[in-house]
Protein backbone atom coordinates (compact mmCIF):
# COMPACT_ATOMS: atom_id res chain seq x y z
CA UNK A 1 0.00 0.00 0.00
CA UNK A 2 2.27 3.30 0.70
CA UNK A 3 6.20 3.23 -0.64
CA UNK A 4 8.88 0.97 0.94
CA UNK A 5 10.96 3.90 2.04
CA UNK A 6 9.81 6.66 4.13
CA UNK A 7 10.68 9.86 2.69
CA UNK A 8 11.72 12.82 5.06
CA UNK A 9 9.32 14.79 6.68
CA UNK A 10 8.83 17.73 4.58
CA UNK A 11 10.50 21.30 6.38
CA UNK A 12 9.33 24.14 7.57
CA UNK A 13 8.06 26.21 4.36
CA UNK A 14 7.35 23.12 2.46
CA UNK A 15 4.16 22.57 0.76
CA UNK A 16 1.13 22.73 2.93
CA UNK A 17 -0.43 20.32 0.17
CA UNK A 18 2.47 17.92 -1.35
CA UNK A 19 1.99 14.76 -3.68
CA UNK A 20 4.79 13.12 -4.11
CA UNK A 21 4.77 10.15 -6.98
CA UNK A 22 1.27 9.68 -6.72
CA UNK A 23 0.26 6.65 -9.11
CA UNK A 24 -2.97 5.72 -8.67
CA UNK A 25 -5.16 3.52 -11.18
CA UNK A 26 -8.66 2.08 -11.93
CA UNK A 27 -9.09 -0.99 -12.11
CA UNK A 28 -6.56 -1.55 -15.47
CA UNK A 29 -6.57 2.34 -16.88
CA UNK A 30 -3.75 4.62 -15.22
CA UNK A 31 -5.35 8.11 -14.08
CA UNK A 32 -1.98 8.97 -12.10
CA UNK A 33 1.39 7.86 -13.22
CA UNK A 34 3.56 9.36 -10.57
CA UNK A 35 2.08 12.93 -10.18
CA UNK A 36 4.39 15.35 -7.82
CA UNK A 37 2.48 18.67 -6.85
CA UNK A 38 3.33 21.30 -4.22
CA UNK A 39 1.26 23.87 -3.28
CA UNK A 40 2.63 26.28 -0.55
CA UNK A 41 0.54 27.84 2.45
CA UNK A 42 -1.98 30.75 0.48
CA UNK A 43 -0.96 30.07 -2.64
CA UNK A 44 -3.77 29.50 -5.63
CA UNK A 45 -2.72 26.83 -8.13
CA UNK A 46 -4.08 26.08 -11.24
CA UNK A 47 -4.31 22.08 -12.73
CA UNK A 48 -4.13 21.98 -15.95
CA UNK A 49 -4.35 20.15 -18.92
CA UNK A 50 -6.73 17.95 -21.34
CA UNK A 51 -9.85 15.77 -20.53
CA UNK A 52 -8.69 12.52 -19.08
CA UNK A 53 -5.40 13.65 -18.10
CA UNK A 54 -5.83 12.90 -14.21
CA UNK A 55 -6.51 16.39 -13.22
CA UNK A 56 -9.48 15.26 -10.95
CA UNK A 57 -8.22 12.04 -9.77
CA UNK A 58 -4.95 14.37 -8.56
CA UNK A 59 -7.26 16.91 -6.57
CA UNK A 60 -9.25 13.93 -4.98
CA UNK A 61 -5.93 12.14 -4.01
CA UNK A 62 -4.56 15.67 -2.71
CA UNK A 63 -8.23 15.74 -0.81
CA UNK A 64 -7.83 12.34 1.04
CA UNK A 65 -10.44 11.46 -0.87
CA UNK A 66 -8.80 8.75 -2.92
CA UNK A 67 -6.10 6.67 -1.24
CA UNK A 68 -3.08 6.72 -3.48
CA UNK A 69 -1.81 3.18 -4.84
CA UNK A 70 1.47 4.15 -4.54
CA UNK A 71 3.42 7.72 -3.20
CA UNK A 72 2.79 9.90 -0.64
CA UNK A 73 0.16 12.56 -0.09
CA UNK A 74 0.98 15.24 2.78
CA UNK A 75 -1.36 17.79 4.45
CA UNK A 76 0.28 20.35 6.97
CA UNK A 77 3.55 17.76 7.63
CA UNK A 78 1.73 15.18 8.00
CA UNK A 79 0.97 11.99 5.99
CA UNK A 80 -2.69 11.75 4.69
CA UNK A 81 -2.80 8.73 3.03
CA UNK A 82 -1.74 6.99 6.14
CA UNK A 83 -4.40 8.60 8.00
CA UNK A 84 -7.42 6.37 9.08
CA UNK A 85 -11.05 6.44 7.18
CA UNK A 86 -12.10 8.75 10.11
CA UNK A 87 -9.20 11.25 10.57
CA UNK A 88 -9.26 12.03 6.97
CA UNK A 89 -12.90 12.81 6.89
CA UNK A 90 -12.60 15.00 9.97
CA UNK A 91 -9.84 17.02 8.29
CA UNK A 92 -12.21 17.06 4.94
CA UNK A 93 -14.98 18.14 7.76
CA UNK A 94 -13.19 20.65 9.24
CA UNK A 95 -9.80 21.86 6.78
CA UNK A 96 -11.09 21.61 3.27
CA UNK A 97 -13.49 23.48 1.56
CA UNK A 98 -14.63 21.39 -1.83
CA UNK A 99 -16.06 23.68 -4.87
CA UNK A 100 -17.33 21.28 -7.97
CA UNK A 101 -18.78 21.46 -11.10
CA UNK A 102 -22.31 20.36 -10.48
CA UNK A 103 -24.16 19.39 -8.21
CA UNK A 104 -23.24 19.81 -4.67
CA UNK A 105 -25.89 21.54 -3.05
CA UNK A 106 -29.10 19.56 -1.86
CA UNK A 107 -32.04 21.24 -3.82
CA UNK A 108 -34.90 21.06 -1.65
CA UNK A 109 -32.81 23.19 1.21
CA UNK A 110 -32.82 26.76 1.06
CA UNK A 111 -28.85 28.71 0.68
CA UNK A 112 -29.20 29.08 4.19
CA UNK A 113 -29.33 25.46 4.74
CA UNK A 114 -27.05 24.66 2.84
CA UNK A 115 -23.95 26.85 3.73
CA UNK A 116 -25.08 26.35 7.42
CA UNK A 117 -25.01 22.37 6.99
CA UNK A 118 -21.24 21.96 7.12
CA UNK A 119 -20.84 24.10 10.23
CA UNK A 120 -23.86 21.90 11.92
CA UNK A 121 -22.20 18.92 10.68
CA UNK A 122 -19.23 19.99 12.84
CA UNK A 123 -21.45 20.60 15.97
CA UNK A 124 -21.95 24.37 15.88
CA UNK A 125 -24.69 25.39 17.64
CA UNK A 126 -27.82 26.20 15.13
CA UNK A 127 -28.19 29.82 15.48
CA UNK A 128 -24.51 30.85 14.76
CA UNK A 129 -24.26 28.40 12.13
CA UNK A 130 -27.27 30.32 10.28
CA UNK A 131 -25.98 33.43 11.11
CA UNK A 132 -22.37 32.71 9.71
CA UNK A 133 -24.17 31.08 6.86
CA UNK A 134 -25.58 34.55 6.20
CA UNK A 135 -22.39 36.77 6.83
CA UNK A 136 -21.40 34.25 3.76
CA UNK A 137 -24.14 34.70 1.87
CA UNK A 138 -23.97 38.40 2.08
CA UNK A 139 -20.19 38.35 1.37
CA UNK A 140 -20.89 36.59 -1.53
CA UNK A 141 -23.55 39.29 -2.76
CA UNK A 142 -26.50 36.32 -2.32
CA UNK A 143 -27.80 38.42 0.92
CA UNK A 144 -31.22 38.49 -0.44
CA UNK A 145 -31.43 34.59 -1.34
CA UNK A 146 -30.97 32.95 1.93
CA UNK A 147 -34.32 31.99 2.19
CA UNK A 148 -34.60 30.77 -1.75
CA UNK A 149 -34.40 26.92 -2.35
CA UNK A 150 -30.83 26.06 -3.99
CA UNK A 151 -32.73 24.22 -6.80
CA UNK A 152 -34.37 27.47 -7.90
CA UNK A 153 -30.83 29.66 -8.51
CA UNK A 154 -29.00 30.05 -11.75
CA UNK A 155 -26.12 28.55 -12.39
CA UNK A 156 -23.65 31.49 -11.38
CA UNK A 157 -25.78 32.06 -8.05
CA UNK A 158 -25.76 28.38 -7.45
CA UNK A 159 -21.96 28.36 -7.49
CA UNK A 160 -21.94 31.09 -4.93
CA UNK A 161 -23.82 29.63 -2.81
CA UNK A 162 -21.39 26.64 -2.80
CA UNK A 163 -18.43 28.75 -2.42
CA UNK A 164 -20.15 30.51 0.47
CA UNK A 165 -20.53 26.54 1.82
CA UNK A 166 -17.05 25.69 1.01
CA UNK A 167 -15.98 28.94 2.94
CA UNK A 168 -17.76 29.06 5.76
CA UNK A 169 -15.80 26.84 7.95
CA UNK A 170 -12.73 28.54 7.42
CA UNK A 171 -11.24 26.15 5.52
CA UNK A 172 -6.91 25.83 5.31
CA UNK A 173 -8.08 24.87 1.83
CA UNK A 174 -9.73 24.85 -1.08
CA UNK A 175 -10.15 22.29 -3.96
CA UNK A 176 -11.98 23.47 -6.86
CA UNK A 177 -12.80 20.78 -9.62
CA UNK A 178 -13.73 22.84 -12.76
CA UNK A 179 -15.46 25.57 -10.77
CA UNK A 180 -16.73 27.24 -13.39
CA UNK A 181 -17.21 24.54 -15.91
CA UNK A 182 -20.97 24.71 -15.82
CA UNK A 183 -21.39 28.57 -16.24
CA UNK A 184 -20.91 31.39 -19.34
CA UNK A 185 -17.25 32.68 -18.89
CA UNK A 186 -19.12 36.27 -17.49
CA UNK A 187 -20.41 34.76 -15.05
CA UNK A 188 -17.78 31.49 -14.27
CA UNK A 189 -15.62 35.06 -14.16
CA UNK A 190 -17.87 36.25 -11.31
CA UNK A 191 -17.34 33.46 -9.40
CA UNK A 192 -13.35 32.96 -9.74
CA UNK A 193 -13.08 36.72 -8.68
CA UNK A 194 -14.97 35.96 -5.39
CA UNK A 195 -13.15 32.68 -4.94
CA UNK A 196 -9.43 34.59 -5.59
CA UNK A 197 -10.27 37.49 -3.02
CA UNK A 198 -11.85 35.83 -0.64
CA UNK A 199 -9.23 33.42 -0.88
CA UNK A 200 -6.82 35.98 -0.32
CA UNK A 201 -8.18 37.67 2.34
CA UNK A 202 -8.57 34.46 4.35
CA UNK A 203 -4.83 33.35 3.34
CA UNK A 204 -6.64 30.00 2.01
CA UNK A 205 -4.65 27.76 0.06
CA UNK A 206 -6.61 26.38 -3.53
CA UNK A 207 -6.10 23.61 -5.72
CA UNK A 208 -8.24 25.10 -8.30
CA UNK A 209 -8.43 22.38 -11.62
CA UNK A 210 -9.59 23.42 -14.37
CA UNK A 211 -8.62 23.68 -18.41
CA UNK A 212 -9.82 26.87 -19.06
CA UNK A 213 -6.98 29.41 -19.56
CA UNK A 214 -9.19 32.20 -18.90
CA UNK A 215 -9.67 30.46 -15.37
CA UNK A 216 -6.36 29.35 -14.81
CA UNK A 217 -5.12 33.01 -15.24
CA UNK A 218 -6.55 33.88 -12.12
CA UNK A 219 -4.14 31.39 -10.13
CA UNK A 220 -0.89 32.57 -9.02
CA UNK A 221 0.95 29.63 -11.16
CA UNK A 222 -0.24 26.80 -12.80
CA UNK A 223 1.21 22.71 -13.78
CA UNK A 224 -0.01 21.17 -16.24
CA UNK A 225 -1.12 17.28 -16.16
CA UNK A 226 -0.56 15.23 -19.38
CA UNK A 227 -1.01 11.17 -18.75
CA UNK A 228 -1.07 10.79 -15.52
CA UNK A 229 1.82 13.27 -14.72
CA UNK A 230 2.55 16.86 -13.70
CA UNK A 231 4.98 18.63 -15.77
CA UNK A 232 5.77 22.73 -14.73
CA UNK A 233 6.58 24.25 -17.60
CA UNK A 234 7.43 27.75 -15.99
CA UNK A 235 10.14 26.26 -14.36
CA UNK A 236 11.12 24.33 -17.42
CA UNK A 237 11.04 27.32 -19.26
CA UNK A 238 13.20 29.31 -16.29
CA UNK A 239 15.66 26.60 -16.90
CA UNK A 240 16.66 26.49 -20.29
CA UNK A 241 17.37 22.69 -19.62
CA UNK A 242 17.28 21.88 -23.42
CA UNK B 1 9.84 37.50 -38.00
CA UNK B 2 13.27 35.90 -37.36
CA UNK B 3 14.72 34.94 -41.15
CA UNK B 4 18.47 34.52 -40.16
CA UNK B 5 17.91 32.27 -37.34
CA UNK B 6 15.08 30.75 -39.51
CA UNK B 7 18.52 30.06 -42.15
CA UNK B 8 20.46 29.19 -39.32
CA UNK B 9 18.68 26.37 -38.21
CA UNK B 10 18.17 25.05 -42.08
CA UNK B 11 21.78 25.22 -41.68
CA UNK B 12 22.38 22.94 -38.70
CA UNK B 13 20.42 20.45 -40.54
CA UNK B 14 23.14 20.36 -43.18
CA UNK B 15 26.02 22.77 -44.94
CA UNK B 16 23.81 24.25 -47.63
CA UNK B 17 24.12 27.15 -50.69
CA UNK B 18 21.79 29.89 -50.78
CA UNK B 19 19.75 28.94 -53.50
CA UNK B 20 18.64 25.29 -51.60
CA UNK B 21 18.48 27.39 -49.08
CA UNK B 22 15.91 29.89 -49.96
CA UNK B 23 14.07 26.49 -51.93
CA UNK B 24 14.14 24.61 -47.87
CA UNK B 25 12.53 28.38 -46.34
CA UNK B 26 9.93 28.59 -49.42
CA UNK B 27 8.61 25.04 -48.99
CA UNK B 28 8.21 24.98 -44.93
CA UNK B 29 8.04 28.86 -44.48
CA UNK B 30 7.01 30.86 -47.11
CA UNK B 31 3.41 30.39 -47.34
CA UNK B 32 3.30 31.99 -50.40
CA UNK B 33 6.08 34.81 -49.84
CA UNK B 34 9.36 33.04 -51.72
CA UNK B 35 12.48 34.38 -49.87
CA UNK B 36 14.11 36.93 -52.33
CA UNK B 37 17.50 35.81 -53.44
CA UNK B 38 18.79 39.02 -52.52
CA UNK B 39 17.52 38.65 -48.88
CA UNK B 40 19.21 35.31 -48.44
CA UNK B 41 22.87 36.28 -49.93
CA UNK B 42 22.53 39.56 -47.63
CA UNK B 43 21.62 37.52 -44.72
CA UNK B 44 23.81 34.67 -45.49
CA UNK B 45 26.57 37.92 -45.60
CA UNK B 46 25.70 39.42 -42.00
CA UNK B 47 25.87 35.65 -40.28
CA UNK B 48 29.24 35.63 -41.67
CA UNK B 49 30.70 38.65 -40.85
CA UNK B 50 29.02 38.07 -37.43
CA UNK B 51 30.95 34.27 -37.55
CA UNK B 52 27.78 32.46 -37.13
CA UNK B 53 28.10 30.75 -40.39
CA UNK B 54 31.65 30.44 -42.36
CA UNK B 55 31.57 29.74 -46.11
CA UNK B 56 32.99 27.35 -47.35
CA UNK B 57 35.69 27.03 -50.67
CA UNK B 58 34.57 28.71 -53.82
CA UNK B 59 33.48 26.15 -56.10
CA UNK B 60 33.66 25.86 -59.54
CA UNK B 61 30.92 27.24 -61.64
CA UNK B 62 29.62 30.59 -62.61
CA UNK B 63 27.03 32.90 -60.98
CA UNK B 64 27.65 33.86 -56.92
CA UNK B 65 26.11 30.88 -54.99
CA UNK B 66 29.39 29.22 -55.06
CA UNK B 67 29.63 28.67 -51.87
CA UNK B 68 28.42 25.70 -49.52
CA UNK B 69 27.52 27.64 -45.77
CA UNK B 70 28.36 25.90 -42.58
CA UNK B 71 26.56 26.76 -39.19
CA UNK B 72 29.44 27.74 -36.58
CA UNK B 73 29.39 27.16 -33.15
CA UNK B 74 28.74 30.38 -32.32
CA UNK B 75 26.17 29.97 -34.70
CA UNK B 76 24.48 26.86 -32.67
CA UNK B 77 24.30 28.72 -29.68
CA UNK B 78 22.48 31.68 -31.23
CA UNK B 79 20.03 29.23 -32.76
CA UNK B 80 19.41 27.68 -28.82
CA UNK B 81 19.26 30.44 -27.76
CA UNK B 82 16.41 31.64 -29.86
CA UNK B 83 14.88 28.35 -29.82
CA UNK B 84 14.73 28.11 -26.16
CA UNK B 85 13.66 31.43 -25.55
CA UNK B 86 9.76 31.77 -26.09
CA UNK B 87 8.41 34.03 -27.98
CA UNK B 88 7.02 37.87 -26.37
CA UNK B 89 3.45 36.78 -26.04
CA UNK B 90 1.11 39.12 -28.15
CA UNK B 91 -1.11 39.12 -31.03
CA UNK B 92 0.00 37.44 -34.66
CA UNK B 93 2.96 35.19 -33.41
CA UNK B 94 2.04 32.47 -35.34
CA UNK B 95 4.72 32.50 -37.96
CA UNK B 96 7.19 32.58 -35.84
CA UNK B 97 5.87 30.02 -33.48
CA UNK B 98 5.39 27.59 -36.01
CA UNK B 99 8.74 28.05 -37.56
CA UNK B 100 10.12 27.37 -34.48
CA UNK B 101 8.15 24.49 -34.17
CA UNK B 102 9.23 22.95 -37.29
CA UNK B 103 12.80 23.67 -37.04
CA UNK B 104 12.81 22.17 -33.67
CA UNK B 105 11.89 19.05 -35.30
CA UNK B 106 13.82 19.30 -37.82
CA UNK B 107 16.71 19.24 -35.97
CA UNK B 108 15.33 16.67 -33.22
CA UNK B 109 15.17 18.99 -30.53
CA UNK B 110 12.38 19.05 -27.99
CA UNK B 111 9.64 20.73 -29.34
CA UNK B 112 6.97 19.95 -26.79
CA UNK B 113 9.34 21.61 -24.30
CA UNK B 114 9.32 24.45 -26.24
CA UNK B 115 5.58 24.83 -26.52
CA UNK B 116 5.38 24.50 -23.03
CA UNK B 117 7.31 27.02 -22.20
CA UNK B 118 5.55 29.07 -24.81
CA UNK B 119 2.46 28.03 -22.78
CA UNK B 120 3.71 29.07 -19.64
CA UNK B 121 5.02 32.57 -20.99
CA UNK B 122 1.35 32.91 -22.36
CA UNK B 123 -0.51 32.30 -19.04
CA UNK B 124 1.84 34.36 -17.41
CA UNK B 125 0.76 37.23 -19.68
CA UNK B 126 -3.08 36.40 -19.39
CA UNK B 127 -2.37 36.42 -15.48
CA UNK B 128 -0.96 39.99 -16.13
CA UNK B 129 -4.09 41.27 -17.91
CA UNK B 130 -6.43 39.25 -15.29
CA UNK B 131 -5.18 40.93 -12.94
CA UNK B 132 -4.80 44.54 -14.38
CA UNK B 133 -8.54 43.61 -15.69
CA UNK B 134 -9.64 43.05 -12.07
CA UNK B 135 -11.15 46.82 -10.86
CA UNK B 136 -10.08 48.03 -14.19
CA UNK B 137 -12.17 50.77 -15.69
CA UNK B 138 -13.98 49.42 -18.12
CA UNK B 139 -12.13 51.08 -21.36
CA UNK B 140 -8.96 49.31 -19.98
CA UNK B 141 -10.83 46.09 -18.85
CA UNK B 142 -12.09 45.90 -22.38
CA UNK B 143 -8.84 46.28 -24.13
CA UNK B 144 -7.35 43.87 -21.89
CA UNK B 145 -9.74 41.33 -22.52
CA UNK B 146 -9.20 41.77 -26.46
CA UNK B 147 -5.53 40.74 -25.68
CA UNK B 148 -6.74 38.50 -23.87
CA UNK B 149 -8.78 36.73 -26.80
CA UNK B 150 -5.74 36.67 -28.72
CA UNK B 151 -3.32 34.81 -26.21
CA UNK B 152 -5.99 32.47 -25.82
CA UNK B 153 -6.61 31.59 -29.50
CA UNK B 154 -2.53 31.59 -29.76
CA UNK B 155 -3.00 28.78 -26.78
CA UNK B 156 -5.26 26.63 -28.64
CA UNK B 157 -2.96 26.56 -31.26
CA UNK B 158 -0.06 25.41 -29.14
CA UNK B 159 -2.58 22.36 -27.70
CA UNK B 160 -3.85 21.60 -30.81
CA UNK B 161 -0.44 21.38 -31.95
CA UNK B 162 1.20 19.52 -29.44
CA UNK B 163 -1.11 16.81 -29.91
CA UNK B 164 -0.12 17.17 -33.74
CA UNK B 165 3.53 17.23 -33.07
CA UNK B 166 4.58 13.55 -34.22
CA UNK B 167 2.29 14.05 -37.23
CA UNK B 168 4.09 17.15 -37.92
CA UNK B 169 7.75 15.34 -37.43
CA UNK B 170 6.80 12.99 -40.13
CA UNK B 171 6.17 15.60 -42.48
CA UNK B 172 9.46 17.43 -42.04
CA UNK B 173 11.71 13.90 -41.44
CA UNK B 174 13.47 13.39 -44.53
N1 LIG C 1 -14.15 6.41 -11.02
C1 LIG C 1 -13.49 6.05 -12.11
N2 LIG C 1 -13.60 4.83 -12.63
C2 LIG C 1 -12.90 4.45 -13.72
N3 LIG C 1 -12.03 5.21 -14.38
C3 LIG C 1 -11.86 6.47 -13.93
C4 LIG C 1 -12.58 6.95 -12.77
N4 LIG C 1 -12.18 8.24 -12.56
C5 LIG C 1 -11.29 8.53 -13.52
N5 LIG C 1 -11.09 7.48 -14.35
C6 LIG C 1 -10.16 7.46 -15.49
O1 LIG C 1 -8.91 7.97 -15.09
C7 LIG C 1 -8.37 8.84 -16.05
C8 LIG C 1 -8.18 10.23 -15.46
O2 LIG C 1 -9.45 10.77 -15.14
P1 LIG C 1 -9.67 12.16 -14.44
O3 LIG C 1 -8.77 12.27 -13.27
O4 LIG C 1 -11.12 12.31 -14.19
O5 LIG C 1 -9.18 13.16 -15.58
P2 LIG C 1 -9.50 14.73 -15.81
O6 LIG C 1 -10.09 15.27 -14.54
O7 LIG C 1 -8.18 15.31 -16.15
O8 LIG C 1 -10.45 14.81 -16.96
C9 LIG C 1 -9.32 8.80 -17.23
O9 LIG C 1 -8.85 7.84 -18.14
C10 LIG C 1 -10.62 8.37 -16.61
O10 LIG C 1 -11.41 7.69 -17.54
MG1 LIG D 1 -11.98 16.16 -14.21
Amino acid sequence: MTAGVPSPAPVPGDGVVEARQVVRSFGTTPALRGADLRVGKGEIVAVMGPSGSGKSTLLHCLAGIFKPDRGEVWFEGRRLDQMSEDARSRLRRTAFGFVFQFGQLVPELTSADNVALPLLLNKVGRKKAYKEAGVWLARLGLGDKGGRRSGELSGGEAQRVALARALVIGPRVIFADEPTGSLDSFTGEAVMDLLVDNARAEGTTVVLVTHDARVAAFADREVMVRDGVVTDYQQVGASRSW
Amino acid sequence: MSIPNMLLGLLEREPSHGYELKREYDTYFGRGRPLPFGQVYSTLARLARDELVTPGEVEPGEGPDRKRYRITTAGKEELEGWLATPVEPEPHLQTVLFAKVVLSLMLGRPAERYLGAQRAAHLQRMRELTELRRGARVVDGLLADHAMFHLEADLRWIDLTETRLAQLAEVVAR
